[in-house]
C-alpha cells in the first residue's frame, strides 16, 4: 500500500507536470529536455548505479531510437533515399494523420529494436568487467556515430531532417505541447517502471551483481540473464527518449545529435552521479539540478561551457562520488530508513 | 567495399609501408599508456588529447619560424611539466580509487583540453610543413613521405632511450619497483608520490613526442584526440603491460589494419573501423578468458 504522504507527493508532481506547459509556456522545449534527461539518467542508473556496470554506451540506443523513429516516419509513406538525398521535407509533405501514425509506429519500433539489439550484443559485451566494459561501450557509442555518418540512406554526414510538424495544425503551441506531453508520458512510464524494479527481487539481484558478481554466481543466480534483461530495459527507454528528441530537434546529425557521446553520453553519467547513483530519486534530482545549472549558466559563459562541463565532471567525480543523495544519507541516515541504535553505537565507541 | 587493393600489389606495398610507419608512432603512445597503467593503475582517457596538445606545441614553434622537427625536443620538455602539473592537480586524488573514477575524471580533463585547444589554436585542421620531400620506390609507384620515415626513426630512438633509462637510472628503477608493489616500494624508501608524478610526466612527454611527429606527418585538430586514446588502449590490451616488443608489434599491426580498412571500406569508415576493432578485440578477449575454468577466490 502506498503511504498517504507518498500519494500526496506523487499526485502533486503529476499535477505539476501536467500544468507545467501552461504555467511556463515559454519553456516548453526546456521542459521536454528535462523529461528526457531524467529518463536517460534513471535508465543509466539501472546500469551504473544498481548493476555496477558503468556504461558509456546507452547513447547507442538513444541515437538508434532517433534514427529509427525518423526513418520509419518517413519510410512508411515516402521513399527514404530520396528524402535524405535532397531535403525531402520540401517535396514530400506528411498529412496530419500520416505524421502522427508515422511517429507512433516509429516510436514503437525505436523502443523494440534497441531492446533487441541490447539483448543480442549483451551476451558478448556484458561479459566484460569493470573498466573494460566502460571503454568497450565508449567505443561502441563512438563507432556507431562514425558508421552512421557514412551510411547514405540515413543522410550520411549531411544529416537527416525529420518530418516537420504538420502545417495543417494552426495552433503554434501545439508542437511544443505535443512533444512535452509525449516526453512527460515517457517520464511517468519510466519512473513507474523503475520504482517497480526498486521494490522487486530483480533489484536485489542487480545489487548482488554490483557488490560481488562471482559470489552472486556462486549463489545460483544466472547473472548473465539478469544483466541482459537490465540492459534491455534501459535500451527500451533510451530508444524512446531518442525518438522523441529526434522529433523535437527536427534535425539528426550522426555525431552531434544522435550518437552525441560528448554531450548526452556524458550528461547521463554525470547527472546520475551528481544526484547519487543507486537511489530512486538521485537521478531525478541530479538531472533537474544539472538542467537548471546548464540552462542558467550555459548562456552566461558562452563558449566556455565545455570547459565548465569538463571541470564540473572532474570536481563531481573527484570530490562527490557519492552524489547528493549519498551526502544526505550520511547526514540524515534515519530519513532513509537506516536505524542507528544509539546504545550500540556508544558501546562500539567505548570498546575502542 | 572495395577489394581492388588485393589485385594491385603496389598499392598493397604502399598501404603496408604506411601502416607500419604509422604503427610505430601508435606504439610510442601506447607505451606511455602502458607505463602509467602499470605503475598507477589509471586509464587515461586524456592520453590522445595530450598527444594533440604536444602536436600543437610543435605547430606553434613552426609558426614562429623554427623547423617543426625541433618539436620532438621542445614538446616533450613542456609536456613533461604539463603532465606533472596535471598529476598534482587532479590525478593524485584518483590514483587509489576505483578505475571508473579515473576514467571519468580523465574524460573530464579530455573535454577541458579539447575546448581550450579549440580556443587557443582554432578549429581548423592544421599541419606543420617539414618540407622533407618524398622518397619514390619501385619505379615511382610507391610514394613515401620522408617525414614518416623520420617520425618512425625518432619514435624508435626515443623508445630505446626510454627503455635504457628505465633499466639503468635510479628513477627508472624506482618506477619499476612501484609498479611491482607500491607498498613494498614505499617501505623501502621510495617516494611513491614523486614516482607517480614522474611517471605521469614521462607519459605526457612521450605523448608530446608523438604529437610533434603527428604534426608533421598527419594533421592536427582539437577534437581528434579520442581515437589516439582508443588506439593506445587497444594496443596495450593486446600486448599486455610492460612488454615493449609486443607493444611495437601490435602497434604496427594496428597501423596495417587501419591503412587496409581505409582502402577497403573507404576513408569515411576509418575511425569507425578503429572503434569497432576495439569492441571486437574486447569481446574476443572476453570469450577467450571465459573458457578458463574459474573458481571463487
Amino acid at each position: 500500500m502506498m503511504k498517504q504522504k507518498d500519494l500526496i507527493l506523487y499526485s502533486g508532481l503529476i499535477i505539476l507536470g501536467l500544468a507545467a506547459p501552461f504555467l511556463f509556456s515559454a519553456f516548453k522545449v526546456q521542459l521536454t529536455y528535462l523529461c528526457v534527461l531524467i529518463v536517460l539518467a534513471m535508465t543509466w542508473n539501472l546500469q551504473g548505479g544498481e548493476m555496477g556496470y558503468n556504461t558509456f554506451g546507452n547513447i547507442l540506443f538513444y541515437g538508434l531510437g532517433m534514427y529509427l523513429t525518423a526513418s520509419v516516419q518517413v519510410g512508411m509513406f515516402f521513399p527514404l533515399a530520396e528524402w535524405t538525398e535532397s531535403g525531402g521535407e520540401k517535396t514530400f509533405v506528411h498529412t496530419t494523420a500520416q505524421y502522427f501514425q508515422g511517429i507512433g509506429v516509429g516510436l514503437l519500433v525505436s523502443a523494440i529494436i534497441p531492446a533487441i539489439i541490447a539483448g543480442a550484443i549483451g551476451y558478448a559485451i556484458l561479459g566484460l568487467r569493470g573498466h573494460y566494459f566502460a571503454i568497450c561501450t565508449l567505443g561502441l557509442g563512438i563507432a556507431a556515430g562514425e558508421i552512421a555518418g557514412g551510411i547514405e540512406i540515413i543522410g550520411a554526414g549531411q544529416g537527416f531532417t525529420t518530418p516537420p510538424f504538420p502545417a495543417e495544425i494552426v495552433d503554434t503551441e501545439a508542437r511544443g505541447k505535443f512533444f512535452y506531453f509525449l516526453s512527460f508520458a515517457l517520464l511517468v512510464g519510466t519512473f513507474v517502471f523503475v520504482k517497480y524494479i526498486y521494490g522487486s527481487r530483480f533489484r536485489l539481484i542487480l545489487n548482488a551483481i554490483r557488490d560481488n558478481e562471482d559470489k552472486a554466481e556462486a549463489m545460483g543466480i544466472q547473472t548473465m540473464k539478469y544483466k541482459i534483461v537490465g540492459w534491455m530495459c534501459s535500451a527500451f527507454f533510451c530508444g524512446l527518449a531518442g525518438g522523441i528528441m529526434g522529433g523535437l530537434i527536427g534535425y539528426i546529425d550522426s555525431t552531434d545529435v544522435a550518437f552525441d557521446g560528448r554531450e548526452m553520453g556524458v550528461f547521463m553519467v554525470l547527472m546520475a552521479i551528481l544526484g547519487g547513483k543507486g537511489t530512486l530519486w538521485g537521478p531525478v534530482i541530479g538531472a533537474t539540478l544539472f538542467h537548471f545549472f546548464k540552462e542558467g549558466l550555459w548562456t552566461l559563459i558562452l563558449g566556455w561551457q565545455y570547459v565548465a562541463l569538463g571541470v564540473l565532471i572532474v570536481v563531481i567525480v573527484v570530490y562527490f562520488p557519492e552524489g547528493l543523495m549519498g551526502w544526505l544519507r550520511e547526514k540524515y541516515p534515519e530519513r532513509f530508513g537506516e536505524v542507528i541504535d544509539e546504545k550500540d553505537r556508544k558501546a562500539q565507541v567505548e570498546l575502542k | 567495399m572495395d577489394f581492388l587493393i588485393f589485385k594491385a600489389p603496389m598499392l598493397m606495398v604502399q598501404a603496408s609501408l604506411d601502416g607500419i610507419l604509422l604503427g610505430i608512432l601508435f606504439a610510442l603512445i601506447a607505451y606511455g599508456m602502458a607505463l602509467q597503467w602499470g605503475v598507477m593503475n589509471i586509464i587515461n582517457i586524456a592520453q590522445g588529447d595530450l598527444v594533440i596538445l604536444g602536436g600543437y606545441i610543435a605547430y606553434t614553434i613552426y609558426l614562429w619560424g623554427i623547423h617543426p622537427a625541433w618539436g620532438v625536443i621542445i614538446s616533450p620538455i613542456i609536456m613533461f611539466f604539463v603532465g606533472w602539473g596535471l598529476y598534482k592537480l587532479v590525478i593524485n586524488k584518483v590514483v587509489d580509487r576505483d578505475l571508473f573514477i579515473s576514467i571519468l575524471a580523465t574524460f573530464g580533463i579530455a573535454i577541458v583540453f579539447q575546448q581550450l585547444m579549440n580556443f587557443i589554436f582554432g578549429a581548423d585542421v592544421v599541419v606543420a610543413q617539414s618540407e622533407y620531400g618524398t622518397t619514390m620506390l619501385f619505379d615511382n609507384s610507391v610514394t613515401l613521405p620522408n617525414s614518416k620515415i623520420f617520425s618512425a626513426f625518432i619514435s624508435v630512438l626515443y623508445a630505446i632511450a626510454l627503455v635504457i633509462y628505465m633499466r639503468k637510472s635510479k628513477l627508472g628503477r624506482a618506477i619499476r619497483a612501484t609498479a611491482q608493489n607500491a607498498r613494498a616500494a614505499k617501505i623501502l624508501g621510495v617516494d611513491t608520490e614523486k614516482v607517480y608524478a614522474a611517471t605521469f610526466g614521462i607519459n605526457a612527454a612521450l605523448c608530446g613526442i608523438a604529437g610533434a611527429l603527428i604534426s608533421i606527418t598527419l594533421t592536427l585538430h582539437p577534437y581528434v584526440g579520442l581515437p589516439y586514446t582508443v588506439r593506445s588502449f587497444m594496443i596495450v590490451i593486446v600486448a599486455g603491460l610492460g612488454n615493449l616488443p609486443a607493444v611495437a608489434v601490435s602497434g604496427m599491426g594496428l597501423g596495417l589494419f587501419e591503412e587496409f580498412a581505409d582502402y577497403i571500406l573507404g576513408t569515411e569508415f576509418r575511425i569507425g573501423a578503429v572503434f569497432m576493432l576495439l569492441v571486437l578485440i574486447l569481446v574476443y578477449r572476453r570469450f577467450k578468458l571465459s573458457k578458463k575454468r574459474e573458481y571463487l577466490k
